[in-house]
């Protein structure tokens, strides 16, 4: 996982070939509508992001409501008959009794495990625990990483030194070594210790990438006119500065929260994350992999769970990424552009582009898009100071 | 430049020393490092304690203990570059070395092989943007970066290995399955190579009836119980490497050059027979690579003599040539003793290993552990160029990208270079500044990332001494992984700032 911002184009760069017609389409669909607004069109027209913001509540609903959820004493029950901790008798010798044709879920659709726990429970508690973690984890670090790269790119001088220098200790050592050390000690106090001592790990990049925002940020006009009327460090850090900088971060804490769902299986499967008798979808599969020639469903269920919560995840980012991309512009096809010319000549305004036609370059974004989609790469920024930046540093490889 | 370097490794060397400090006080704390004795039911109990608390400095607090760990390392305490003991009493200094070889075998080739393909997806999908293969390298990026190593590698393990094993007691390819994948293969090569109407459908037939033609081959002559390449395939193969390298390097139109690549094939074709049943059998380790070198010299001194008025580009050309022409023949040999290998009695016809770095006690020669060497090599690569496929294909795809809208390179469109000059000089060049410096720190990063992998696939490893170490609360072992790998990481941070600023003149370190 690359943290190095990817390079893409610089402002008031033109993409080759792009007509004056093609300008005034694109520009037409942002004419009157405020950032959020345009935030929003954009996000909803990435066919992915929408599609994995769909996938990923149903997960989030299907998790919660089938078990019910436990948070120490405190316990609400689901609407699926078992639970994840209570073995029951072994039908049909622990196969799933999912089935598309005919239709039928049946009492154990996942299947159970060798002592009869019913494994659609155990996997939905599991993503209970994963998710859990993973928003834990985002906003710790989202907050801890913005707080400290503010500080530090706003304040510059010792305290920049100070502070970054600390990060470069914590970058140093590899995110899984340094979650399985604190996991070990920490991990039996349950899934949400964890989550917090994960977020205390994960902030690093952030930080970079926030610091170097603000950076270039404070030295922009509009920060010296608040300064000029007066504003004080706060009110320019939080009301002028961090809204200008809130694309990067929340783009970021998407993928952080991505990796921080396969870190914390990662370590679940290692022996240092979630410990028994509570279980997440990590432990699942770590318990089960050597059954997986006679009892697969074992092992198929939680792997699909990790990967669909990451994947969507994934998409939503750079589904974000793309809405906040303010150079990002779409490509209209020839027909619209045909369309366009011909309207003109009648003397009408350009029409907007139709939505739709997924694999036309309709629905093509120019930018860098999706590119760097990884672990805090950020396609904010480009390569042209006059010697590295700090926060050009990518963190170390997610593990693997 | 030195006062940079020195000012950083400096630096450098504090933050190792305060990430040391933060790990050994993590580690020594993380639980209680005579759990083990204190619920056991041995006689002589107290002793035991008292001697592991002896062996360990126990009675030192970890954040005192930390200096005698550092005294050891730096060698004030008079034993050298000493990491201390593990719990067993074993020398960690010892098992570094052992375990530090086995992992960087490891992470070298599989990152190598990682990097090498990454960037040649991301290219060829920047070059083909928004194409049908752009989209699907793409969403298979998503994909990959969103599994769990683990997960991959259970998977890998039961279709890639055991399936595969399976397959080779019967290695036929079924009839019905043959038509499938030509036309899978024709739609990839259709979606690649950039043609429109009616060429598009004459790649695709090509490339369904080639993938047909070559498996049927392979089915009619055993091919999986007895690989080879042959010599018709070396002649097929040798010709095509010349012509692409030149293609690529410096254009068919460059005589020159096309005729050097072109000799050194013929060279490679003529030596084939007396390498292939007489030289290799006297060769080792070293002597192989020695003959590679000797290989790619020789390659290049033939360019140098047949390159005219321009002898750089084409001695370069002759001698990528060579090497790709060497590789190949060399891989036609250790097929040559695949079954040999296979049916061996450590093998026992299940040659894909899912377990460890070596198959202990196998005897042979060079290409027999050559081939040992790959078959364990093959899953866990396979894993971590998954999970890395991501990065590298984004990452040289956006690069390459950003550098192909620039000015410069309408610039050279516009005076009329030809597109290889323009991709190969001036895009990709620039294209690779950004690329050298993730690579660098991703090769920081690799040890210490390569811990779950290890656990997978059962090397003995670094990954493995972290991990015992931790599980006995041991600090010493953990340090001494964490040393490794921090300051590998620490280290390429440094060189990935001097690449950059070696490769891109308008940064200027200070």
């Amino acid at each position: 996982m690359s943290n190095l911002p990817l390079p893409v184009e610089q402002p008031g760069h033109r993409e080759l070939g792009v007509t004056d017609a093609e300008n005034s389409i694109a520009n037409i669909e942002v004419a009157g509508l405020s950032q959020g607004q345009i935030v929003r069109k954009r996000f909803f027209r990435h066919k992915g992001a929408l599609f994995a913001m769909i996938a990923l509540t149903f997960i989030v609903v299907l998790a919660f409501s089938s078990v019910g959820f436990q948070f120490g004493s405190w316990k609400t029950g689901g609407w699926w008959q078992y639970t994840w901790n209570v073995a029951v008798d072994i039908e049909n010798g622990g196969r799933p009794t999912l089935s598309l044709f005919p239709f039928a879920v049946g009492n154990h659709p996942f299947g159970q495990d060798e002592v009869g726990r019913d494994i659609f429970a155990v996997v939905m508690r599991g993503t209970q625990q994963s998710l859990m973690i993973m928003v834990i984890v985002g906003a710790i670090a989202t907050m801890i990483g913005t707080v400290v790269g503010a500080i530090s790119g706003y304040y510059r001088g010792w305290t920049d030194s100070v502070l970054m220098r600390f990060t470069d200790i914590i970058i140093t050592i590899p995110v899984i070594v340094i979650g399985a050390v604190l996991g070990r000690r920490f991990g039996i106090a349950g899934a949400p210790v964890l989550a917090v001592i994960l977020g205390l790990v994960l902030w690093t990049g952030m930080a970079r990438l926030v610091r170097g925002e603000f950076l270039s940020l404070r030295e922009r006009e509009f920060v010296d006119a608040a300064r000029v009327a007066g504003a004080r460090d706060r009110r320019i850090i939080f009301r002028h500065i961090l809204p200008n900088a809130i694309g990067v971060i929340i783009v970021n804490a998407t993928l952080l929260m991505a990796a921080a769902i396969l870190i914390e299986t990662g370590l679940s499967f290692l022996g240092y994350g979630v410990k028994a008798p509570d279980t997440s979808l990590g432990k699942i599969i770590s318990e089960n992999q050597v059954a997986f020639a006679t009892r697969p469903w074992l092992f198929w269920w939680p792997g699909v769970f990790i990967i669909s919560i990451a994947l969507c995840i994934n998409f939503i980012g750079d589904g974000l990424r793309d809405a906040f991309d303010p150079r990002q512009r779409r490509m209209p096809t020839d027909r619209n552009l045909a369309k366009a010319r011909r309207a003109n000549a009648g003397g009408k305004p350009p029409t907007v582009p139709a939505d739709g036609g997924d694999l036309d370059r309709a629905s093509v974004e120019v930018s860098a898009r999706g590119a760097g989609f990884q672990g805090g790469g950020t396609g904010a920024r480009g390569f042209y100071s006059d010697k590295p930046r700090d926060e050009d540093r990518p963190a170390p490889k997610r593990d693997s | 430049m030195a006062t940079f370097v020195v000012r950083r490794l400096i630096a450098s060397i504090f933050i190792l020393l305060a990430a040391t400090y933060l790990m050994y006080i993590l580690t020594a704390l993380s639980g209680d490092p005579l759990e083990d004795l204190r619920t056991s039911t041995a006689p002589n109990k107290q002793q035991l304690i008292e001697a592991r608390t002896q062996l360990l400095h126990l009675d030192v607090p970890p954040y005192l203990r930390y200096f005698i760990w550092l005294g050891d390392l730096v060698g004030i305490t008079g034993k050298g570059f000493w990491l201390g003991v593990t719990v067993q009493n074993q020398p960690v200094t010892v098992l570094l070395s052992q375990a530090a070889g086995s992992t960087l075998q490891l992470v070298v080739v599989a990152n190598l092989t990682a990097i090498v393909l990454g960037l040649v997806i991301g290219i060829t999908t920047a070059l083909r943007q928004y194409s049908g293969y752009d989209y699907g390298v793409t969403f298979l990026s998503f994909l990959f970066f969103s599994l769990p190593i683990f997960w991959v590698a259970v998977l890998l393990k039961q279709y890639i290995a055991i399936g595969f094993n399976d397959f080779l007691d019967s290695p036929q390819i079924p009839i019905w399955i043959i038509p499938i994948l030509a036309v899978i293969s024709g739609l990839i090569w259709m979606s690649i190579i950039p043609r429109k109407g009616i060429q598009r459908v004459i790649t695709f037939a090509v490339a369904a009836v080639a993938t047909a033609g070559i498996l049927f081959y392979m089915d009619a002559s055993d091919w999986f119980s007895t690989p080879h390449i042959g010599i018709v395939g070396i002649v097929v193969t040798t010709l095509g490497i010349a012509f692409g390298v030149t293609a690529i390097s410096t254009g068919l139109k460059k005589r020159r050059a096309l005729y050097a690549s072109l000799a050194v094939a013929a060279l490679g074709i003529g030596l084939y027979y007396p390498f292939m049943y007489g030289l290799s059998y006297m060769l080792d380790l070293w002597t192989w690579i020695g003959l590679g070198v000797v290989t790619v010299g020789v390659s290049f001194a033939i360019g140098w003599f047949m390159g005219g008025n321009d002898r750089k580009p084409v001695a370069r050309t002759a001698a990528i040539t060579g090497f790709l022409v060497g590789a190949i023949i060399s891989v036609d040999r250790f097929m040559l003793v695949w079954s040999q290998y296979a049916n061996s009695g450590r093998i026992k016809g299940r040659p894909i290993a899912t377990i460890g770095s070596a198959t202990p006690g196998l005897e042979g020669s060079l290409w027999v552990h050559g081939v040992d060497f790959f078959t364990h090599l093959l899953l866990p690569t396979i894993a971590l160029i998954l999970i890395s496929f991501a990065t590298y294909t984004r990452y040289s795809r956006a690069s390459l990208l950003e550098v192909m809208n620039q000015d410069y390179i309408r610039t050279a469109r516009a005076k009329g270079l030809t597109e290889r000059t323009v991709v190969v000089r001036h895009a990709f060049r620039n294209a690779l500044i950004p690329i050298a410096t993730i690579v660098a720190f991703d090769i920081g990063g690799i040890i210490g990332g390569a811990v779950i992998t290890e656990r997978v696939f059962g090397w003995t490893g670094m990954g493995q001494l972290f991990q015992n170490g931790l599980d006995h609360v041991d600090p010493n072992p953990v340090m001494a992984f964490f040393l490794v790998t921090g300051g590998l990481a620490i280290f390429f941070n440094l060189i990935a700032d001097l690449v950059y600023a070696g490769l891109d003149p308008r940064i200027r370190v200070s």
